[in-house]
């Protein structure tokens, strides 16, 4: 996997030529992306461009009408039998998924449960670890997002920002090799996003593995190695963020990213 | 003059009682486990859940009664003999599957969907997202509304009289017969039947008064 040199290594995922439609409507439009290991790269793009939708399809929590996903090599949600592809099993999509973490916009924690609980559930259902495999894990896991002090609360005594980063600690419990990113901060409150935005800063620096749907253009342009900015369903362009936003090349770009820091602007100056 | 007689007939009319609540009991066990078997049937789609979907249909057209007559006298030309009781366990069990069945689907179907896909994404499968996910969450949804079908279940207990199963509303027949008092004997009948269900709907009050306060507060170390 870890290729030096001059050997292209594989990529650790291969979106090729997907396209999803629902019903009428083609909301994934012949997308071709690869993301390697270690890099962030961060999708961008007006509402209804099919960015969540293409994450989605990443995941598997969406099958794509045509074309595939792979990661690592492997191909998600059909597998080569007797020279056939076959669609994959419950089991074996449960398999592929272990390796990929899914934060989501709105947290999905699972309320009967603790922070603490809902960390280790992966590892003790999944994994088959015992619980005292899982609980220093999950404990250094909640550390990790600043959370140690709120392991036996349950998600409905946590803040929005809380309920995130917990949900990102119980992502990571799994030791994923991919975190996919949907929207992290989007239902938060504005003085909570930061706290949310930080951890992911960190387990950027960590060198993982990240695709992240944001609207957080300054988020994107610090961490992200690469911009894909997508518009109807299309990648219109992509690029290192200095390149993309400094000087955007598509008139459809600037006139996003125009709008999003119009939004900004006006937000600054309604603060009190 | 009368209160003698009921005295006399009182340990008849607890014993009777006592085969209401055991009739119930059964009855409400075979509804329970049958109901979610069939809610779950139904919701995993297919030709499964079309036949779940079909028994339900069925089932809920028909009234308790009819279903206590087939099961009773229609099936003894195939050979098959049931017992009173064991009779009115069947065809009132049968008869609360369907009902519960949608009872929990729906109850299933109030959990978000977000929560199913985060559980996905940790890799689980499907048989453990219910157990360990959805089921936990459906419970408090779907438990007045199962403790409010205990209650009628125990009042359609009576039907079972008409086919001589040992229970309250026969006995009460039998005595109201013999002694030529119909309305002291139902009265007392409709009494012991409140006395047996109060209990039940206080419970059901109380729990959903419970759950609307928000449950699972506080926190746990």
């Amino acid at each position: 996997m870890s290729g030096t040199g001059d050997v292209a290594p594989t990529p650790l995922v291969e979106v090729v030529g997907l396209t999803k439609r629902f019903g009428e409507i083609e909301v994934v439009k012949d997308v071709d992306l690869a993301v390697r290991m270690g890099e962030k790269v961060a999708i961008i793009g007006p509402s209804g461009s099919g960015k969540t939708t293409l994450l989605r399809c990443v995941a598997h929590l969406e099958k794509p009408t045509s074309g595939h996903v792979a990661i690592g090599g492997e191909r998600i949600g059909a597998r080569l039998v007797d020279g056939r592809w076959r669609e994959m099993s419950d089991r074996e999509i449960a398999h592929v998924r272990t390796g990929i973490g899914m934060v989501f916009q709105r947290f999905n924690l699972f309320p009967h449960l603790t922070a603490l609980e809902n960390v280790m559930l992966g590892p003790t259902r999944v994994l088959k670890q015992s619980r005292a495999e899982a609980e220093p894990l999950a404990r250094e896991l909640l550390r990790k997002v600043g959370l140690a002090h709120k392991a036996g609360d349950y998600p409905e005594r946590l803040s929005g920002g809380q309920q995130q980063r917990v949900a990102i600690a119980r992502s990571l419990a799994m030791r994923p090799r991919l975190m996919l990113f949907d929207e992290a901060t989007s239902a938060l409150d504005p003085e909570l996003i930061g706290e949310v935005l930080n951890v992911m800063r960190g387990l950027a620096r960590d060198g993982m593995t990240m695709l992240i749907v944001t609207h957080e253009m300054q988020f994107a342009e610090d961490v992200a190695d690469r911009v894909v900015f997508m518009d109807h369903g299309r990648i219109v362009d992509e690029g290192p963020p200095h390149e993309l936003f400094r000087s955007p090349s598509h008139p459809r770009i600037q006139a996003f990213l125009r709008a999003v820091v119009d939004r900004e602007v006006m937000n600054e100056t309604s603060a009190p | 003059m009368t209160w003698d007689i009921f005295y006399t007939s009182l340990p008849e009319l607890l014993l009777a009682a006592g085969g209401t609540l055991r009739m119930t009991a059964f009855a409400f066990v075979v509804a329970a486990v049958l109901g979610l078997v069939i809610a779950i049937l139904r919701l995993s789609g297919g030709i499964v859940g079309r036949i779940a979907f079909l028994y339900i249909e069925l089932i809920r057209g028909i009234p308790a009664l009819v279903l206590l007559f087939l099961i009773y006298f229609g099936l003894v030309p195939l050979g098959i003999v049931l017992g009173g009781f064991v009779a009115a366990v069947v065809a009132l069990g049968l008869n609360g599957a369907a009902y519960l069945a949608e009872v929990y689907r729906a109850g299933i179907q109030a959990v978000d969907s977000g929560q199913h896909e985060a559980a996905q994404m940790l890799g689980m499968r499907r048989g453990q997202i219910m157990r360990d996910i959805t089921l936990p969450q459906a419970v408090p949804i779907v438990l007045p509304p199962m403790a409010n079908y205990l209650v009628s279940l125990l009042k359609d207990t009576s039907l079972a009289s008409l086919i001589a199963a040992p229970e309250l509303m026969l006995r009460s027949r039998d005595l109201a017969g013999t002694y030529y008092l119909p309305m002291e004997y139902y009265l007392l009948a409709g009494v012991m039947y409140l006395i047996m269900a109060w209990p039940m709907m206080h419970g059901v009050r109380k729990m959903e008064r419970y759950f609307a306060r928000g449950r699972l507060q506080g926190s746990r170390a």
